[in-house]
């Protein structure tokens, strides 16, 4: 099962090695992109429901600070939540630990390595990825990175504590936590450099015969893009965890100004450091990381838009024009979380400028996507509400970003819950959106049986209308002035007063929005082995996942397929059928 | 099972898998040293004073040094033609050579390091110290890690020159890619950390 053969009969005694492999060796550690792509997956979601449970322990801070928080407070012990009254300290931990994971550990590993590693080789009719081995030392690698980010709650002091940013000179005189968090992190940034090169890789040099750049479909094009980022932008923050791992073991003061006073004393160190350096470093990968969080699931929805339209996407060749375009320039506008550090107003109109710039090929992008909706036969299944939810929410995100990427009027919302209502309506109720629409729409090819439509619906309304709960409220209290890092949620403030009921109602809205995830967990398991069985194609969709049969075997297709037309050729006047697949020769 | 252009070029791109993966590799690394001179760039600037590198370093060692790494980079590529041209014995011969010089530069940097411990110049000293242990430890481990490739292709995994030439040679070729990343990386260091 090598990723290199060396020759042909090898390779055939590989086959034939397959029919005989353990089960420790098919479903654990496979080489399969498939069934790497479903550990990805499941281990992804299992992380974004970790890290949405720390959220929620939270929210019951935020709603009735100084209240005991009855069962759960008890079960976490009198290290962390004293006669179950939360410590400053374990909170501080929860936040930077929910940043942590939902990024790093769920939205991306689900988004890039489930539905990339899955999906990806099958749209552009590959055996496998380029470099299978390589694939499986990727999932291994984000695992064990993840094992570290959990297992750092348990050391003394617990887990890091210095927010998902771990801002320095903060980051560099805490716990023993901190370091678990820069090796966890190194262990996740060299599993994403391995999948990354795998998947620019894979696209360039495994698609199906026929199968040009302008007739890749549109998610190709947004995980090729991401890849790029992920490769280049991560590199930063690596050099970055070294010199912090320097300044905390080695005693240097990369990040660390002269004179620093911390609880009244002159820190003893060299000096001569700079906090904002570690900033600038950051952002140079967490800015271009936004857009890898958005992207799949930009790629994923446009699957679905034009699948259940029953028409092309409106605008393909600019969406994938925008894509690049924003993809290049995600570099050049990250000091725009910076505003308020004091870098000077020329890196700010600079950095400003770029961040307006940016907005453009999103609006593209979005707008495309809406306007593909203009005069298709819709079809309402449980992946296309997703999908359509994702375009309003994903609107409100992005709008809602533009206050902050112009200089003065950041210098009000910065650091307000403002910055984490725009955010969590990118990420939250945007890409998840995003991710469970693929989940409802690629579960049929990969177990070869149909999610429960019933549940489904279920599980998209609850969800929608308890994100919108949960978030709005961000916003009127970001501009009332309340700050995002506050224990209390602002309740030893006076201008916060005012509008203090809203942590409530956004806490209950966080509970409410766990009961609405029960129907996906439930309709998950029950349809991976009760589900309604489905045949090869059962969305009549016309990319070439769908000539390979449901579930794929190893290998993926009977016969290598080969591409005759551009991905999204629906309704196609005069053809008997209202979808043309890629893989048909000729217009039956 | 079979992986397509794993040792053949694809007709349209011209080249093989693992010739494009190498240099995607390559371009990451360039952004990991990229954001340490960065920020070596960004310390200095901020900086009231900034000594001299000559003041802690030996500048004699480092352009000996200097010499090794470039003298195992011609012999890489010495290496990689040997096995074009199927002479195998020059091959090792070659590689072998590239491999020395990377522990004679490997040695040298130790008896340079343990100069700096023993005057009692530490990470913790300055942070000109700092940047200068943090670039050349970093790029140690690159020395490491490519003399592993490389001794792992000099010895066992030089089996695969039977097998399928072919592939071998591609792999010979890649390895040497980052061989010479790591020689350039110095080639930047050098000048930067020793000279201004």
């Amino acid at each position: 099962m090598g990723p290199e053969p060396a020759t042909a009969h090898h390779a055939a005694a590989h086959d034939a090695d397959h029919e005989e492999l353990g089960f420790w060796w098919k479903y654990v550690f496979s080489t399969d992109h498939k069934t790497i792509g479903i550990q990805y997956a499941v281990t992804g979601l299992l992380f974004l429901l970790f890290g949405f449970s720390l959220m929620m322990l939270m929210r019951w801070q935020l709603a009735y600070p100084g209240r005991a928080l009855p069962l759960i407070g008890a079960l976490l012990g009198e290290a962390r939540m004293p006669g179950g009254l939360m410590l400053p300290e374990f909170y501080n931990e929860l936040g930077a630990m929910h940043g942590t994971i939902m990024v790093f550990l769920g939205v991306v590993p689900l988004a890039v390595g489930g539905f990339g590693n899955f999906v990806l080789p099958l749209q552009i009719g590959a055996p496998d990825m380029a470099f299978p081995r390589i694939n499986m030392a990727s999932y291994w690698s984000y695992f064990v990175g993840g094992v570290v980010m959990l297992a750092s709650f348990f050391v003394p002091g617990g887990a890091a504590q210095s927010g998902w940013t771990s801002y320095a000179p903060l980051s560099n005189i805490a716990g023993s936590g901190q370091s678990w968090w820069l090796f966890g992190m190194v262990f996740l940034i060299t599993s994403s450099l391995l999948g990354s090169i795998n998947f620019i890789v894979t696209t360039i040099q495994l698609r199906a015969p026929g199968l040009s750049y302008f007739r890749l479909p549109f998610f190709v094009w947004s995980q090729l893009v991401t890849s790029f980022l992920l490769l280049l932008a991560f590199p930063p923050l690596e050099a970055a965890a070294f010199l912090q791992l320097m300044d905390r073991h080695a005693g240097t003061s990369f990040f660390m100004p002269s004179g620093l006073v911390v609880s009244g004393q002159v820190l003893e160190v060299t000096g001569g450091g700079n906090p904002l350096l570690w900033q600038h470093l950051f952002w140079f990968l967490a800015h271009p990381e936004v857009y890898v969080l958005i992207l799949p699931a930009l790629g994923i929805v446009a699957e679905i838009v034009a699948n259940n339209t029953r028409k092309p996407l409106f605008g393909y060749r600019s969406m994938v024009y925008s894509v690049i375009f924003l993809g290049f320039m995600s570099f050049i506008v990250w000091a725009h979380h910076m505003f308020i550090t004091g870098m000077g107003t020329t890196m700010a109109t600079f950095f400003q400028t770029t961040t307006m710039i940016i907005s453009i090929p999103s609006i593209v992008v979005l707008t495309a996507l809406i306007l593909s909706l203009w005069g298709g036969s819709i079809r309402f299944t449980t992946p296309m509400l997703f999908a359509l939810g994702f375009l309003p929410m994903f609107g409100i995100g992005g709008l809602t970003g533009l206050p902050l990427g112009l200089a003065a009027t950041d210098v009000h919302l910065h650091d307000t819950y403002y910055v984490i209502g725009h955010f969590h309506y990118v990420v939250a109720p945007g890409t998840i959106f995003g991710l469970f629409a693929g989940v409802y729409y690629w579960f049929p090819k990969a177990t070869g049986r149909a999610m429960n439509e019933a549940l489904g619906k279920l599980h998209f309304w609850g969800s929608l209308v308890f994100m919108n709960v949960i978030f709005m409220p961000f916003f009127i209290m970001g501009l009332a002035g309340v700050s995002r890092r506050l224990y209390d949620g602002g309740a030893s403030y006076a201008h916060a007063q005012h509008v203090l009921q809203w942590n409530v109602v956004s806490s209950v809205g966080a509970w409410c929005l766990g009961l609405a995830q029960i129907p996906f967990i439930v309709n998950f398991f029950w349809s991976a082995f009760r589900g309604r069985r489905v045949g090869a194609n059962p969305w009549e969709a016309t990319t070439l996942e769908w000539a390979a049969p449901s579930p794929p075997p190893h290998g993926n297709f009977p016969q290598l397929p080969r591409a005759h037309r551009g991905p999204y050729e629906y309704s196609v006047p005069g053809a008997s059928r209202d979808y043309l697949p890629q893989w048909e020769p000729r217009g039956a | 099972m079979d992986i397509p252009y794993t040792v053949a070029a694809r007709p349209d791109t011209g080249l093989n898998n693992g010739k494009i993966a190498i240099w995607l590799f390559l371009a990451s690394e360039v952004m990991l040293f990229g954001a340490l001179f960065a920020s070596y760039v960004m310390l200095r600037v901020g900086a009231p004073e900034w000594p001299a590198g000559a003041t802690y370093l030996n500048v004699p060692l480092a352009t000996l040094n200097t010499v090794v790494l470039i003298s195992s980079s011609v012999t890489m590529v010495l290496a990689w033609a040997s096995l074009v041209k199927r002479n195998f014995s020059r091959f090792r011969l070659f590689l072998g050579i590239t491999i020395l010089c990377g522990l004679v530069f490997l040695v040298i940097k130790y008896f340079e390091y343990s100069a700096k411990f023993h005057h009692g110049y530490l990470p913790a000293t300055n942070t000109f110290l700092a940047i200068y242990f943090t670039l050349t430890g970093l790029h140690g481990l690159h020395v490491i890690g490519g003399m592993a490739v490389n001794s792992w292709l000099w010895g066992p995994g030089s089996a695969m020159w039977r097998t399928d030439p072919a592939h071998f040679t591609n792999r010979v070729e890649n390895a040497g890619l980052f061989w010479h990343l790591v020689d350039l990386v110095w080639i930047f260091l050098f000048p930067v950390l020793y000279l201004l």
